[in-house]
Parts: structure tokens; sequence; C-alpha cells
């Protein structure tokens, strides 16, 4: 007898747990809902740009529900995202992917914040076919493998600094530059540095210091003191957040000299607050600055963008939450020409994007990456103590002329 | 392999100085490690982490538009305290177990201290300026900042302050006693119990130290505590416990040997370079060992 029941209670529990997971596959469009999803850091190492990019796709929600939602087939649907915590995890984000699709049921999906969970999450959404607009994974190895249902509004990270090659070069009376470069070992550090391998073969540059940093590094005082020795014209830096602060810091420290200093992710350092007058001069590779002159009808513009934000989340919104709040626009505009919740119509209409918002022109190319929008550059200038990020490149932004070269430390006050 | 160093004598000097000056810095953390290792038989995996913490209190007074410098006494006054609490809370149930349960232990501690100054401090790498500026030496070709100056010479203040107290005063023998026969001590009236506790204290004490120097001289992140650990873990086992002398020379001999396995092997084989370290000293001792007990038989 208590075999019986045992063998009724597994079969109900297996039929219910059936049940609930059929259910809820339906869930892609609930009512008058279309539910995205996204796994998304908001613990662990990358959190502080997790939730810029969450608070960028709430931004956008909340803008597209009030102004009217997506129409499909002449009915008026709004966005809703189930967010899950990532914990800055790569396998954990491939896990949760995997939850979205199976037991949520979600159709249409959003990118997490780096490029390394982006390349966790993009075989997952391919496997089961789900559309995914990302928003923060720029390495150029997502755009190269053949995915069909990736989409990045972003620039790839091999443009990100290879602008700043052109300039050296140009500043140079064009003549070739002698390049040292420093990159962190990880996949989007090392795109930037091929950017810059082409930028120099392009141009008949040398480089002459070529230093790979270690995720764990808070130190490059050898690096910097082999530029010291070597004297190139540019020196390259790129390794997130930390590579940023530390190369201000020890340049600052040890009184390095160089023409120029090109490097990223000085705006989610915070460099020019963090470093203040130490940092000025440096050349920073940007998706975006709300001087911009882009423009959509749903946020007008960059400026007008960073007021609402600015007052929505109390601060200034860093390119990580533009990118994402445009990356619900191309949804939006994608189900509304698809006029359909078929995934593979989504899809389509994806490809064929071809529009401009707020954050810049997007149009998708074939490995899925935004080839429409090109990177900015912008370089920090200090007034007193207030320093604050100038567009210099492309020209056609450009606020402020590009300051070359930098004044050695001993003229500097 | 570059061998760029060997034709520029200034990299060289430059080098040696920065190594040393590192250096110092690592011997304070790992004689903090070696002290409780000695005493309490525990690695103590969160040794990092308890840098980290100490930096981020200095930073915090930094934000509060106080000098991050004073964070070498404030520091690792509040780091005591996390300390001997941390004591009372996990590690006296840990104290007389094998190692591999204390290395468990604190490894749990270690996550979970870098979860929460994540949760805390946020995750964005932050940095406390002293703006000590610069000495130039040789004609401005080699060039040392201040803050890395200072803190070796406060390292070197508190590891002597330290050795003083452990000679002379009534704590200090009372930990010496313990880490000698803890039985012993105890029989003859040593409150052992008191004196772990105190011990663990002084340790996180001088990581509160070592994490304030670490906020001006190089960067903070909730993430940045293991390379630390394995430092310290590394010199101590070069060194030997209790053994200070030792520990300095080892500390500097490893900022060196760091230094400039970055110059020559390249910058991304740094760590790579200790842990390489790591495993040829580990095989060394036991060929040693053994050829000694071979020896005895």
């Amino acid at each position: 007898m208590n075999k019986i029941a045992k063998l009724f209670v597994t079969f109900f529990s297996a039929l219910t747990l059936a049940l609930v997971s059929f259910s809820s596959s339906f869930a892609k469009v609930e009512g008058e809902y279309i539910v995205l999803g996204s796994a998304i850091s908001l613990t662990g190492k990358y959190s502080s740009n997790g939730v810029h990019t969450q608070n960028g796709y709430n931004m956008a929600v909340e803008r597209i529900n009030n102004m009217g939602g997506v129409e499909v087939q002449g009915k008026k649907y709004k966005f809703e995202i189930i967010y899950y915590d990532d914990e800055s995890n790569p396998k954990r984000a491939a896990q949760l992917a995997e939850r979205l699709i199976k037991q949520d049921g979600v159709h249409y999906m959003l990118g997490p914040y780096s490029s390394g969970l982006t390349k966790a999450i993009a075989p997952v959404t391919e496997k089961y076919k789900i559309p995914m607009v990302e928003a923060n994974g720029a390495s150029r190895s997502l755009f190269t493998k053949g995915y069909k249902y990736l989409f990045a509004v972003l620039s790839p990270a091999n443009q990100y600094l290879e602008v700043a090659i052109d300039l050296a070069v140009e500043k140079n009376g064009g003549k070739p530059v002698k390049i040292a470069q420093a990159f962190e070992q990880d996949a989007f550090s090392q795109d930037v540095r091929l950017g810059i391998l082409d930028a120099a073969k392009r141009t008949g540059s040398e480089i002459i210091i070529d230093d790979k940093l270690p995720k764990e590094l808070n130190d490059m005082a050898a690096t910097l003191a082999k530029v010291k020795a070597v004297k190139p014209d540019v020196l390259v830096v790129s390794g997130h957040t930390k590579g940023a602060l530390t190369a201000i810091r020890q340049i600052s420290e040890m009184k390095v000299d160089v023409p120029m200093l090109a490097m990223t992710h000085c705006d989610a350092a915070k460099l020019s607050k963090q470093h203040g007058k130490k940092s000025e001069f440096a050349l920073c590779a940007s998706q975006w600055h709300k001087n911009l002159s882009y423009k959509d009808k749903f946020f007008g513009s960059g400026k007008k963008y960073a007021k609402d934000f600015q007052k929505e989340f109390g601060y200034d919104p860093p390119y990580q939450s533009a990118e994402s709040s445009a990356a619900l626009l191309v949804f939006k505009d994608a189900f509304e020409r698809a006029n359909s919740f078929d995934r593979d119509a989504v899809r389509d209409a994806l490809v064929d994007t071809e529009m401009q918002t707020f954050y810049g022109n997007i149009k998708f190319g074939p490995g899925g990456q935004n080839v429409a929008k090109p990177m900015i550059l912008f370089q920090v200038r200090c007034k007193g103590d207030n320093c604050e990020n100038k567009v210099v490149a492309p020209t056609k932004w450009a606020s402020d002329k590009f300051y070359h070269p930098i004044p050695k430390w001993s003229e500097r006050s | 392999m570059d061998f760029l160093i060997f034709k520029a004598p200034m990299l060289m000097v430059q080098a040696s100085l920065d190594g040393i000056l590192l250096g110092i810095l690592f011997a304070l953390i790992a004689y903090g490690m070696a002290l409780q290792w000695g005493v309490m038989n525990i690695i103590n995996i969160a040794q990092g982490d308890l840098v980290i913490l100490g930096g981020y209190i200095a930073y915090t007074i930094y934000l509060w538009g106080i000098h991050p410098a004073w964070g070498v006494i404030i520091s690792p006054i509040i780091m005591f305290f996390v300390g001997w609490a941390l004591y009372k809370l996990v590690i006296n149930k840990v104290v007389d177990r094998d190692l591999f349960i204390s290395i468990l232990a604190t490894f749990g501690i270690a996550i979970v201290f870098q979860q929460l100054m994540n949760f805390i401090f946020g995750a964005d790498v932050v940095v406390a300026q002293s703006e000590y500026g610069t000495t130039m030496l040789f004609d401005n070709s080699v060039t040392l900042p201040n803050s890395k100056i200072f803190s070796a010479f406060i390292s070197v203040l508190y590891a002597v302050a330290l050795v003083i107290y452990m000679k002379k005063s009534r704590l200090g023998r009372a930990i010496r006693a313990t880490a000698q026969n803890a039985r012993a001590a105890k029989i003859l009236g040593v409150d052992t119990e008191k004196v772990y506790a105190a011990t663990f204290g002084i340790n996180a004490a001088l990581c509160g130290i070592a994490g304030a120097l670490i906020s001006i001289t190089l960067t903070l992140h909730p993430y940045v505590g293991l390379p630390y650990t394995v430092r310290s873990f590394m010199i101590v086992i070069v060194a030997g416990l209790g053994n200070l002398p030792a520990v300095a020379v080892s500390g500097m001999g490893l900022g060196l040997f760091e230094e400039f396995a970055d110059y020559i092997l390249g910058t991304e084989f740094r760590i790579g370079a200790v842990f390489m370290l790591l495993v040829f000293i580990l095989v060394y001792r036991r060929f040693k060992l053994s050829k000694k007990r071979e020896y005895l038989k």
C-alpha cells in the first residue's frame, strides 16, 4: 500500500510540474504585456555596471509604456522585464538564461552586462532561437561566431581606440608613431588591442611595448618605467576601471611623460572625479556622450535623456545606461515592423533595423554588431579643480579641440 | 622574454627600489599571518580580504574629508575589534581542529567579507589620494612615489613596535608562551582563549594598517584580496613561523622577484611567477626534509 501511495505522489507531482512548465511556456506575451528576460549582475564584481544597465532598461520600459507602448496587430502592448541576478558569474548567467527561456517561457531576451557574460548567454539564446538585443557585450568574438539571434546596439571593442592611433598619426604630421600598450587579459581588452594592432599596421606604426596585465593586477609600475625609458608617442591602456585608475595614479606619481594617453572605461571609473587634475588630458573611448546630436521621439536628445535619467536615478548616466535604453527602442521598433510575436519574424525585423535613437544610429551588420554608429573620443579637461569630459573626435561632434601633446609633468601645476 | 632591464641600469635601480618598497608592505601582512599561524595553527585564507577591508576603512575616512594617512591609526583600531569578533564568532570553533577545517572556515569568511564589502562599498575600484608627491633620483630617471616610501616607513615602524611589544609586554609573553606550548601555558595560568582572540585581533590590525597603506599606494576593490593572501602565505612558507627578520627579508625578496619577473617575463606572468615560486619552494622543502629523514634513519 505504502509503495502505491508513493507512486501516486511521484506521479502527481510530476504531472503538476509538467503542467506548470507547460502553462508558463506561453508567457512570452501575457495579457497586454510583452515579457522580456534578462540575467543581470546585481551582485558581484560587475554589480555597479549591472545596475547601470538595469536602470537603463527600466528607464526605457517606463518611457515606452507611458508613451503608448508597442503596437502589434492594432493592439497596444506594454513591456515587462523579468530580471535574475547572475552574480557576475558566467556559468550562473547561462543557467539563468535557460531558466528564463524554459521555465519562464521568455521568448525575447535583453543582454547582461559585460562581454564575458554575453558570451556565456549567447549560445543558449542561439540554441533556443531566442532573439537577444544586447547593449553591453562589445567583444569582437561575439560577432564572428555566426550567431543569428544576437544583436548588439554598441560598436565592437576593436573600434574603441583605433581612432586614437589615427589621431596620433595625424598629429605626427602623417608619419607613423611609436606605440606603447598595456592591456588586461580579458576578452574585451584583448579585442581593443586587436583594433590597435590593425591601426598600427594600417598606419605603419610600430608597437614598442606590448604588455598584458593580469586580472588581479593593481600595480603597473614596471610597464610605466619601461614607457619612461623608451619614450613612445602614444600610450594605450585598457583594463576596465581598475586599469584606468591604476594607470593615472602611477603615471602621475612616477611622472611619466607621454605626448598622448588613450584609455577605456574613464567614465565608468569616474576618473575625473577620483583623480581630479591628475587625469587631465587623458583621451578616452566612449560609446556615447550626452552632447551628441542624435535624436528620437522617446527621449528627445542625449542631453534630455541625461537630465531625465539624473532626475530618476540621481546620477549622470554613463554610456552603459544609454545603450541599454537604446536596446528597448530597438525591440519596440522590431515588434512593430514585424507586426507579430513570432520569434523568427521578430528576428527578421531586427535584421532590417535601421533607425536613429538618442544614443546613435542603429543598423546591424552580418555578425549582429552595430555598424552605423562610430565610437567617440573624449578628453578630460580641467578648469581649476573641476574636470570634465570634452568630446574631441570625430570632428563632427567635437565640442573642444584635441589638446596635444600633453604638457610635461614638470610644467603642470 | 625581454631584457630591456639589463640594458638600462636606471631601470634596474627603479625595479629594485619598487620591489623592496612593495616587499616591505607584503612583509607586514605576512608577519600577521605568521603570528597567528604560529600561535593558533590556522592558515587564514581571509588575510587578503582583511587587508582590503582595512583599506576601505581608510577610504571611508578619506571620503569624510580626513587625510587617508590617518587610516594607519584608525583602521588597525577598528580592525582589531573586527578580528576579535571574528575569533569569537568563528575561529574559536575551529582553533583546535585540523588545518583543513580552518582553511575551509577562513575561506568561507573570505567569501562573506568579499560580498559584504561589495554590498557596502560597491563594486567600483576606488583610490584614496595622499597628495604626497614624488621623489626623483638620478636626474629624474628614477621616480619613487612618496606614498610608497611612506608606506614602507610605516610598515617598518609598526613591525618594530610589535616586536618590542611581543618581547616586553605581559600579553606578548603570553602569546609567545601559547605559541610554544598551549597546554603548558594554560596550566601555568595563561588564559589561552584570550590570547587567541588577541592574536587574531592583532593580525587583523596589521592587515588594517597594510590596507590603509594600499589605499594610498595602489587601488581597492572588494575582490582583490586573494593575491595578498597568496603572497603572505608564500613569504611565511619561506621564512618560517615566528621569525620576523626572515619574514622581512623574504618579503623584500618576493617584492624584488615580482618586479624582476614583470620586467623579464612580462607583466602577465607577474602573479603567475609568484605561484611558480611557491610550488618550487614547496617541492624543494619537501626534498630537503626527506633527505633529513633519511639521515635520521
